[in-house]
């Protein structure tokens, strides 16, 4: 993907305003719509999955060792992982 | 060369988009388009055309049909009149926008209020600042070479926009006319495969119809009007080319008898052969009378109009639909803006004509001359007047 | 109860890993709606197009000159995704049937919220289940007009406070009952109608599947929760969707050629509709005469649709 530079003009318009970068949303960090932040307590998850499931920004991803973890980039401290955690592993902090 | 057959008008226009290996069509039947929607399901049917033909629920599916496919990069044909172009108003400019080749003819019909279904242009007038390129067609053998070129001129690389080929309702779908068909092998030379610029296709996604905030708006409305004006360099090649291969050739502003004319008259669709006999009058009577038909209406050919009427004193202009409150007719407003920094600029008067299918005959032309040669004051210059009308 | 019964354990492994919707996307913290369309994309896989209605999830995710999307999207306008949908499958077909494009198999699918479905968009998508096009056609429903300030649809629950039938001292919210959208398409004769919600991700995930392995129309509308207008906690979106079904007040079910399943999601017996409409502020107004009201037409509807299920045969 890459990054641009400032806005273009219209000759940079691609014909009929096509979008050709699949996914390009991504270089938008929703991150900092964030009040509170989702951490994670190794200790007490299962592995299930369910927090990556449910998170509406699909930024819930699991490393190598197997745990989950979310990506700050885009995490808008929704709360949904926390709140449907059932071990309770993961708290939602305030940013600050 | 071809034989010529007598066909009725709109059974040959569907016969047309048949040469044209279309890949999926998508019509609302309406009066009087139907035809052309019948005639091509008759195709579809009989396997002489191998496209998708999507029997849809209104002229706003119809449209939106016709756009989904086209971004696939289908090849695809829809036709309407009236009240169906009214639905589709609301996609006319996404299309445009989103620069997919899409060829509709339009049978035009008066619009309702009151319900008529006869012919004249106010179909198309309100859909003027869509973002397509619009074409008139004067007589049947027009109608059919329009609806191919139109494939040809949408989908070429620095033009894909849609393109609609207006064919008077009635005074030109329901007449048999004898025409002409182009060679299939010509027309397979003439209009290869489409080259799309992206296509609706897992190989390679593409998001069509982003959404759009005020930073991008301006720039892209921009594009999209100099992709309209630029459209013309490619319609005049595209039709130097089927004048080589197909012998009969068009120009975006044809002319009768106006090369001396002092006195001019301009029409759009199928009066000009009427407005032609009353000239050929008229010049036997030793007045100086001309012809202008106005065959591109978008983009407008301001160069070539500007030409025409040069020298001549004064220009009727006839208009076929009305703008209710307005400064006259569509045609008028836009030949007056087109001629208002000219030094040398004929005296313009406005005539609204034939509405919801009322006869214009030979003698309502040569009284409109009459009229306004007997003006001699120029008093009723930049008025309009709805011709014949009962007081 | 259980969350965890809910779901198999370990259900990652069992859902298709790649995101075909990027993070990034602009819909509100903890959107029930935008998480269903991920889903949605991860159990339609890469070979899909989607035509989208406007709304929501098409203006959060298609930014110009950015997009969330990875998977070929579309939209034209607010009342005619079915029949872009119909016109794009019509168009591939075309292409393929001629050689000019790839012959592998791309299912179409078509998204719209509740009122691009039920209200302004019904007439092309009765048109495009008629026409018998192959192709999914998803209704997002969150009961609202969202995107244009949680206007009323007709997908609006009795007594819900929106922003043009609101609360007030002579009213109590909608006055009328919700549409039922999937009956109407059960009408339509179609091969499969299910209902779903994300908040059972492999029921609805499992429905999907089901749904592209149909080789002609199918339906599925998907009850999404939007926290900014239902006015309840960012957090509670997964949490809600599970109320709304364990009340009864949006039962999980499918109607495949005619024949009704019940999904094994809901419950022996329904949790009062009480407990679901505590948490939102749209139904805070409501009286326990008017809740009563609402509760004695969720449990006659559920009744309806076990009757159906246990009555009614498939009909091929
Ligand atoms: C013809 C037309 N009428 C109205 C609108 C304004 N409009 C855009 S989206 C929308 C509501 C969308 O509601 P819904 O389909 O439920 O989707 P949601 O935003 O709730 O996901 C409205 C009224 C429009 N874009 N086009
Ligand atoms: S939901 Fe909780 S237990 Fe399950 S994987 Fe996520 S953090 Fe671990
Ligand atoms: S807080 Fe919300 S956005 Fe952040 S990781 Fe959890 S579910 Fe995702
Ligand atoms: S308004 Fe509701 S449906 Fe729309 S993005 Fe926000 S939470 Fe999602
Ligand atoms: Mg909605």
């Amino acid at each position: 993907m890459t990054k641009r530079k400032g806005l273009a003009t219209w000759q940079e318009i691609t014909t009929g305003c096509v979008v050709f970068d699949p996914g390009s949303a991504s270089e938008y960090h929703t991150g900092s719509w964030r009040a509170q932040r989702p951490v994670w307590d190794n200790q007490k998850c299962i592995k299930c999955g369910i927090c990556y499931i449910f998170c509406p920004e699909g930024c819930v991803q699991q490393s190598e060792d197997g745990f989950f973890q979310a990506n700050m980039d885009y995490c808008k401290g929704c709360g949904i992982c926390a709140h449907e955690c059932w071990p309770r592993a993961i708290a939602m902090v305030e940013e600050g | 060369m071809a034989k010529r057959i007598g066909m009725e008008v709109a059974v040959a226009v569907a016969e047309a988009v048949g040469q044209c290996d279309i890949d999926m069509a998508a019509v609302y039947p309406i009066t009087p388009q139907s035809h052309i929607a019948e005639h091509l399901s008759d195709l579809v049917a009989d396997g002489k055309i191998n496209a998708e033909f999507v029997t849809v629920e209104s002229e706003h599916s119809a449209m939106s049909a016709v756009i989904g496919a086209s971004g696939t990069g289908a090849r695809v044909y829809t036709a309407t009149s009236s009240q169906g172009l009214m639905l589709m108003h609301e996609l006319l400019p996404i299309a445009s926008g989103m620069r997919l080749p899409i060829v509709m003819g339009i049978a035009n019909r008066a619009v309702s209020g009151p319900l008529n279904i006869l012919n004249d242009h106010s179909d198309i007038m309100p859909q003027r600042d869509s973002g397509w390129i619009s074409l008139f067609a004067e007589n049947g053998q027009e109608a059919i070479d329009l609806s191919i070129q139109a494939f040809k001129i949408a989908e070429h690389k620095d033009v894909q926009l849609p393109v609609c080929v207006n064919i008077d309702g009635f005074q030109l779908t329901h007449m048999v006319e004898p025409l002409e068909f182009p060679d299939q092998e010509l027309v397979n030379k003439f209009l290869p495969t489409r080259v799309p610029y992206a296509t609706l296709h897992p190989a390679k996604p593409v998001t069509m119809g982003a959404f759009s905030m005020s930073d991008y708006f301006t720039e892209i409305m921009k594009a999209k009007d100099e992709a309209l004006k630029n459209s013309k360099k490619v319609i005049l090649e595209v039709w130097d080319e089927w004048a080589k291969m197909f012998g009969r050739s068009y120009k975006p502003v044809e002319t009768y008898k106006a090369e001396d004319a002092d006195i001019l008259m301009l029409t759009m669709g199928s009066m000009g052969e009427t407005a032609e006999m009353a000239i050929d009058g008229l010049r036997a009577k030793g007045v100086k009378a001309g012809l202008i038909k106005l065959r591109l209406w978008r983009p407008f050919p301001f160069a070539e109009i500007k030409a025409v009427v040069k020298n001549a004193k004064k220009l009727i202009v006839t208009d076929r639909a009305v703008s209710f409150g307005g400064p006259g007719g569509p045609v008028f407003s836009e030949i007056k803006s087109a001629l208002y920094a000219e030094i040398q600029r004929p005296a313009i008067y406005n005539y609204i004509i034939g509405l919801g299918g009322r006869d214009v005959t030979v003698p309502d032309f040569v009284h409109m001359f009459e009229k306004v040669i007997a003006d001699k004051a120029n008093k009723a210059v930049d008025t309009y007047e709805f011709w014949g009308v009962r007081e | 109860m259980n969350i965890v019964e809910n779901f198999d354990l370990y259900a990652p492994r069992l859902i298709n890993k790649k995101e075909l919707l990027s993070a990034g996307h602009r819909a509100c913290q903890g959107c029930g709606e935008v998480l269903g369309v991920r889903l949605m994309c991860k159990a339609l896989g890469e070979n899909t197009v989607i035509a989208s209605a406007t709304g929501c999830m098409e203006i959060v995710t298609s930014m110009f000159p950015t997009t969330a999307w990875e998977v070929p999207w579309i939209h034209v306008a607010f009342e005619n995704a079915a029949a872009v949908a119909s016109g794009v499958e019509a168009g591939l077909k075309g292409l393929r049937k001629k050689g000019k494009i790839d012959d592998r198999y791309i299912k179409v699918v078509g998204m719209a919220g509740d009122g691009g479905t039920m209200d302004i968009g019904m007439q092309a998508l009765s048109g495009a289940m008629e026409r018998g096009h192959d192709m999914l056609f998803v209704c997002f429903d969150n009961e609202a007009y969202m995107n244009t300030g949680i206007q009323r649809s007709s997908g609006t629950p009795m007594g819900a406070s929106t922003t043009t039938a609101p609360a007030g001292k002579v009213s109590s919210g909608q006055k009328t009952w919700k549409k039922n959208m999937a009956e109407i398409i059960v009408a339509h004769g179609v091969p499969y109608v299910a209902t779903a919600c994300p908040s059972y991700p492999l029921d609805f995930i499992r429905k999907v599947e089901k749904a592209k392995s149909i080789k002609g129309p199918s339906y599925i509308h998907c009850f999404t929760v939007c926290p900014t207008g239902w006015r309840c906690g960012s957090h509670l979106a997964i949490a809600m969707g599970r109320l709304a079904v364990e009340s009864g007040v949006f039962p999980l079910y499918e109607v495949e050629n005619g024949k009704y399943k019940v999904s094994s999601e809901m419950p022996k017996k329904l949790k009062p509709v009480k407990d679901y409409f505590k948490a939102q502020g749209r139904f805070r107004h409501l009286g326990e005469a008017e809740i009563q009201k609402i509760q004695k037409k969720v449990e006659n509807e559920y009744q309806k649709i076990l009757d159906k299920a246990k009555y009614l045969k498939a009909w091929d």
